[in-house]
């Protein structure tokens, strides 16, 4: 492995990003992005998630058998989560009710097990820690820009602070109801990868299908 | 019965799990390329979601609920904190019976599923139906009703959006859209679809 601790923690923000190539954690993330407050403490419990269960599974991983890692790691990462919810419950209540269920599904999300599966099972602890916290980086970036998008154009504030005054208010900004509705989420993200592909070419998907020009036609 | 037969619809339509909640995306982008594994997948889902909701269920009615314990002599423990590793812990063990019992029993229908089941336990479908279960309070008949028409609703949606890719693969699509963008957005279009039955009651 020729990568330094500095790609390993750059990479996934662009180059590899899990959402917009390893197809990872859309999960629980789209619906907790509609403001951006929201979204911020999940792209922070997601990246602690990530980093730490990375991290242990790797301390633990010479001791692990094969036939039942997967249950092992279930259990590492439910453990982190837990104290992560008791967290939000304890310092964050209302942004903990908003998540609702979505703090429980970090469990479930791919980033965390692909992280731990591909990754932490044959790394040391200290770069396993590192590449964890990247993919939730390059996780959270993504949350949070559309949680911006959404929260901008959808309800004229950032952070619940106003910046486009919205007619109802008597400013003269008419929010998109519809950025504030689950579709909207898609959209956004089907266009960011559109903006990323047409920046980085190599990620774009072969064609299954090519359409060719009959001569004659 | 009324109420369950409203909140079957209302889960299948109104709040559907794929499509209004995002969750199990990643299996429903990743397995949504032709229509008979999405079925396949679809069937597996809703399989192990009524499974295990009900047993999630009376693992928290007489577990883990604040006075569950009363019954051992604990009136004064509660356990709700432990939930989220419980609930994983039945979901990846169903998983594994129910693939022992169709492996045994039901032979033909294994070799259709097989490969679907282990993803299953990753799915954040199965999870979040338990934890909507816990966080609405339902009984045990609700429960099972909720497990089942929502697994129902996301095998519908799964379908469907392999349906709508086994044609669009053959369109002229632009280079940076090819694939996981055109995805997204078509999962867009039918979770607008499926807004318009936001206002159907029961």
């Amino acid at each position: 492995m020729a990568q330094t601790k500095r790609d390993l923690l750059i990479d996934p923000l662009v180059d590899n990003n899990p959402i917009t190539l390893q197809v990872l954690g859309i999960c629980s993330a789209l619906a907790v992005t509609s403001s951006l407050q929201v979204a911020f403490v999940m792209a922070l419990a997601v990246t602690s998630v990530t980093a730490f269960s990375s991290m242990f599974i790797s301390v633990l991983r010479n001791q692990i058998p094969g036939s039942i890692r997967i249950i092992v790691q279930m259990v590492i990462i439910a453990s982190l989560v837990i104290i992560v919810d008791q967290v939000l419950k304890a310092y964050a209540y209302d942004v903990s009710k908003t998540l609702s269920v979505f703090v429980g599904l970090i469990i479930t999300n791919c980033i965390v097990m692909g992280r731990a599966e591909a990754f932490a099972m044959k790394n040391t602890p200290i770069d396993s820690f590192i590449d964890g916290a990247g993919n939730g980086i390059g996780y959270g970036a993504l949350l949070l820009v559309v949680g911006f998008i959404r929260e901008l154009f959808g309800a004229g504030s950032l952070f619940g602070i106003t910046i486009l005054p919205t007619v109802n208010n008597g400013g003269w900004y008419v929010p998109n109801g519809m950025l504030l509705l689950p579709p909207s989420a898609f959209f956004i993200i089907g266009l960011l990868i559109w903006a990323v592909r047409a920046w980085k070419p190599e990620q774009v998907e072969e064609r299954e299908y090519k359409i060719q020009v009959v001569e004659g036609h | 019965m009324e109420g369950l037969l409203s909140l079957a619809v209302k889960a299948v339509f109104v709040e559907n799990l794929a499509l209004s909640f995002f969750l199990g995306m990643c299996t429903f982008i990743a397995v949504s390329k032709k229509i008979s594994t999405a079925l396949g997948l679809g069937i597996s889902v809703m399989l192990v979601q009524a499974i295990t909701v009900p047993t999630n269920n009376l693992l928290l009615t007489y577990l883990l609920a604040p006075g569950a314990l009363a019954w051992a002599g604990f009136p004064n423990v509660d356990l709700t904190f432990l939930g989220l590793i419980c609930y994983i812990g039945v979901i990846a063990a169903m998983v594994q019976i129910l693939e022992m019992v169709l492996d045994k029993f039901f032979p033909p229908l294994y070799n259709a599923l097989g490969v679907f089941l282990p993803l299953i336990t990753v799915n954040c479908a199965i999870l979040g139906g338990s934890l909507f279960m816990v966080e609405r309070d339902y009984n045990i008949a609700e429960a099972t009703t909720y497990g089942l028409s929502s697994g129902f609703g996301w095998a519908l949606a799964i379908t469907a959006m392999a349906g709508v890719r086994e044609k669009l693969k053959y369109s002229d699509i632009p280079d940076g859209l090819q694939g996981l963008g055109i995805t997204f957005i078509t999962a867009g279009l039918m979770a607008l679809a499926f807004m318009s039955f936001s206002g159907v009651k029961l």
